[in-house]
């Protein structure tokens, strides 16, 4: 048998399982208090001239979540020499103010996207959609069709905008920040008229039939967000 | 460790059930890691389907293999381990069958929302905001099952094992309560899809309590219960008590301690404050006290008896299990030395110290304790001695072609990030490091290959074993390879 120690608070703790449970529970909790909550309201401060995602780049970033770009792309440009120069420069807390949820990624398969907008342009976005290795030999990112065929959810866009705006005080409609939607049509107006500068960017047929029809298309909203990330 | 019981009074239907969750679970998530391996090197092979792609199958591989292969093993475990160990058959039934059947359910509807795309992108934390609340009944049907037999436990002195499980039920609760909360945005504005949500926190805070979860996931889910679980097979497989009590005591209190600062190791040279980096980084080091306090003491277990492992494949699945479990918790926190970190981040390197956790660590000790439960549970013996030794040796050698090729892979990408000409101009172009991880992606996938073989031989080795059950019927315990086992 294993050695006791006889008498021992642990001993006590042992044959009372509650004690147990609040014990652990007591234990687990300390780091967490300690890191996380003292630095919170100052990491949560947008950097001055920060402006809230308009409903197309909104639409964008919930395609880019929708499709897990996050799993093989950082939004994360550490401040070392080596990213400054392949990135451009380092990325600042203040500038992830209104990133619900973050997009910093873990693994990249794929280069770094934070400043991507400083570089590429829609037109090599659309030509990369389509056939990322006839654009980058050698890369192994798939393709993506349906980016093309799929239409923006205006109402999830919508929705995510007024919950925003109204729960967490993103600062919309203010001095020359972008419009949130007054109603759901208000914001299918605004994605309209912010697709129609990508659009006329963009090679694909297909796409500018559609939105001569009021219908925009997935990858218009995806380049869109792509082109804000500078 | 408690004394002889004949095993007929205990119920072993819930554990049965969990089992067989752990061998479906299991190969379903392997085989889409799999894919993801192949995919790496042959993007087409999603057949431009998007619920094919990696983007889509990443997360459900990671989620298929932590929270179905791995919990069910886990459950399985607490099922057959409480009674024995608390001396009581298994209480309300009804219950645990419904635990059983919960999750099961949970891990098919989240196999449904990751491939639709239904994705919160949180790592480990993908599912939509109504599946984490069905997750959290899960969670209180198998905590309510815990203190209830605990509450109607005949053997007084919680055993070890039962302080891990302890541990697991409330630190994951709290850890998935906190990061998983959102505003469901269809109740603010009733347009859009109804299972979208906005996440409460913003930017670096959301990163923060993120990788608070992300870190103590693998704390909390692929550590603590797993030491659980070797805490209790170790000692039966071997027949002898466990090394020390008080290396127990003082390594469960430390680690649990220690873990849930190490998180920020994941965020270094973000942009979270410098002090939370350099406090992740610290305890990161620390933890490895407190893990290697349990790895000796599991692998001290085995004094005297170590002639067992030349014939016994269940012990070396355990034995080597803690093994890795030694060999990780020393890895990562190197991994989370600031210098180290600038090279290893955002590398395969990290990818495959997860690997040398998951499979050496988390697959070989569920394994090893299926191999140990499922003879007894049937009372029957083993189908093959000689297919598990074989299953060791093919696993063994895929985790090996997995951790090699993934060091080199990391340690060379993250170099060639960083590299310069002689003007200080970066020498390769991003695509030159893809290009160049090929070959590794190749012998990674070799080694994934060979796990997966040993994992479908374990999965028939187990299934003759329940067939055969009814021709092999045996009064008592059964003995393995190793000689005669003592029942608990």
């Amino acid at each position: 048998m294993l050695e006791k120690e006889t008498g021992s608070i642990f001993e006590f703790i042992e044959k009372n399982s509650l004690l147990m449970g609040v014990s652990i529970f007591v234990i687990i909790t300390i780091g967490g208090i300690v890191e996380v909550i003292p630095s919170f309201t100052q990491s949560a401060r947008p950097i001055a001239g920060l402006k809230p995602y308009s409903a197309l780049e909104l639409a964008g970033r919930q395609i880019y979540i929708r499709e897990s770009c996050n799993a093989c792309h950082s939004q994360l440009i550490r401040p070392f020499k080596a990213e400054t120069d392949r990135y451009g420069a380092y990325s600042l807390s203040g500038e992830y103010a209104y990133d619900r949820p973050f997009l910093w990624g873990s693994r990249r398969t794929g280069p770094d996207l934070h400043r991507v907008g400083n570089y590429r342009t829609t037109d090599w976005h659309e030509a990369h959609f389509k056939n990322a290795r006839a654009v980058s030999p050698g890369s192994n990112m798939p393709n993506f069709p349906w980016l093309f065929e799929d239409s923006v959810d205006v109402g999830t866009v919508h929705a995510e905008m007024v919950t925003v705006r109204d729960v967490f005080g993103v600062p919309y409609d203010q001095g020359d920040n972008p419009q949130s939607g007054k109603t759901l049509e208000a914001t299918r107006q605004l994605v309209i008229e912010e697709a129609g500068p990508v659009i006329e960017a963009m090679k694909d047929q297909s796409v500018k039939d559609a939105y001569a029809q009021g219908d925009v298309k997935d990858v218009v909203a995806l380049i869109a967000y792509l082109n804000r990330m500078k | 460790m408690p004394t002889t019981q004949s095993f007929t009074e205990y119920d072993y239907s819930v554990a049965k059930g969990f089992v067989l969750s752990a061998l479906l679970w299991g190969v379903v998530g392997m085989s889409v890691g799999l894919t993801l391996a192949f995919e790496l090197i042959f993007p087409e092979l999603n057949a431009n389907l998007p619920w094919l792609t990696f983007n889509r199958l990443r997360p459900l591989h990671t989620n298929a293999v932590i929270f179905g292969f791995t919990l069910a093993g886990i459950f399985a475990s607490w099922y057959y381990v409480s009674q024995r160990v608390l001396k009581v058959r298994m209480v309300l039934p009804v219950l645990a069958k419904a635990h059983l059947v919960l999750f099961n359910l949970i891990i098919v509807l989240a196999a449904y929302t990751l491939l639709a795309g239904h994705s919160t992108s949180k790592e480990y934390h993908e599912l939509p905001w109504w599946l984490d609340v069905v997750i959290v009944v899960m969670w209180l049907m198998w905590g309510g099952h815990m203190f209830a037999m605990l509450g109607a436990r005949k053997e007084k002195t919680l055993y070890v094992s039962l302080w891990y499980f302890m541990a697991c039920f409330l630190g994951v609760g709290m850890l998935f309560l906190f990061n998983g909360l959102a505003i469901p945005t269809w109740f603010v504005t009733q347009t859009g899809n109804w299972w979208h949500s906005v996440s409460m926190y913003a930017g670096t805070n959301d990163a923060q309590v993120q990788w608070w979860f992300g870190h103590n996931a693998v704390a909390f889910v692929l550590t603590v219960p797993i030491i659980a679980i070797s805490y209790y097979f170790i000692p039966k497989q071997a027949n002898q008590p466990v090394y020390s009590y008080r290396l127990s005591l003082w390594s469960f209190w430390g680690l649990i301690f220690v873990y849930l600062w190490a998180g920020p190791h994941h965020l270094i040279y973000s942009t979270v404050p410098d002090w939370v980096q350099t406090l992740g980084v610290v305890f990161s080091l620390i933890l490895i006290i407190p893990s290697w306090g349990s790895m000796v003491n599991l692998l001290l277990t085995m004094s005297g008896k170590w002639e067992q492992l030349k014939t016994d494949p269940i012990a070396k699945l355990l034995v080597i299990g803690s093994t890795f479990y030694g060999f990780a918790t020393l890895e990562g926190p190197v991994q989370a030395i600031k210098s180290v970190n600038a090279i290893a981040h955002f590398t395969d390197w990290i990818v495959g110290h997860v690997h040398n956790g998951a499979l050496g660590w988390v697959g070989f000790t569920i394994m090893g304790a299926i191999y140990h439960m499922v003879p007894r549970m049937y009372n029957t013996r083993l189908y093959s001695v000689k297919l598990a030794e074989n299953q060791f040796w093919v696993q063994t050698l895929g985790i090996v072609f997995y951790f090699t090729s993934m060091w080199v892979a990391g340690i060379t990408q993250g170099s060639m990030w960083r590299t310069t000409d002689q003007f200080g101009n970066l020498a390769y172009s991003f695509l030159d490091t893809v290009r160049a991880m090929v070959p590794y992606w190749s012998l990674r996938a070799v080694g994934g290959t060979l796990y997966l073989a040993g994992f479908i031989m374990f999965i028939y080795n187990i299934r003759m074993t329940i067939r055969n059950a009814a021709d092999f019927q045996v009064d008592g315990e059964q003995s393995t390879s190793s000689g005669s086992v003592q029942a608990a």
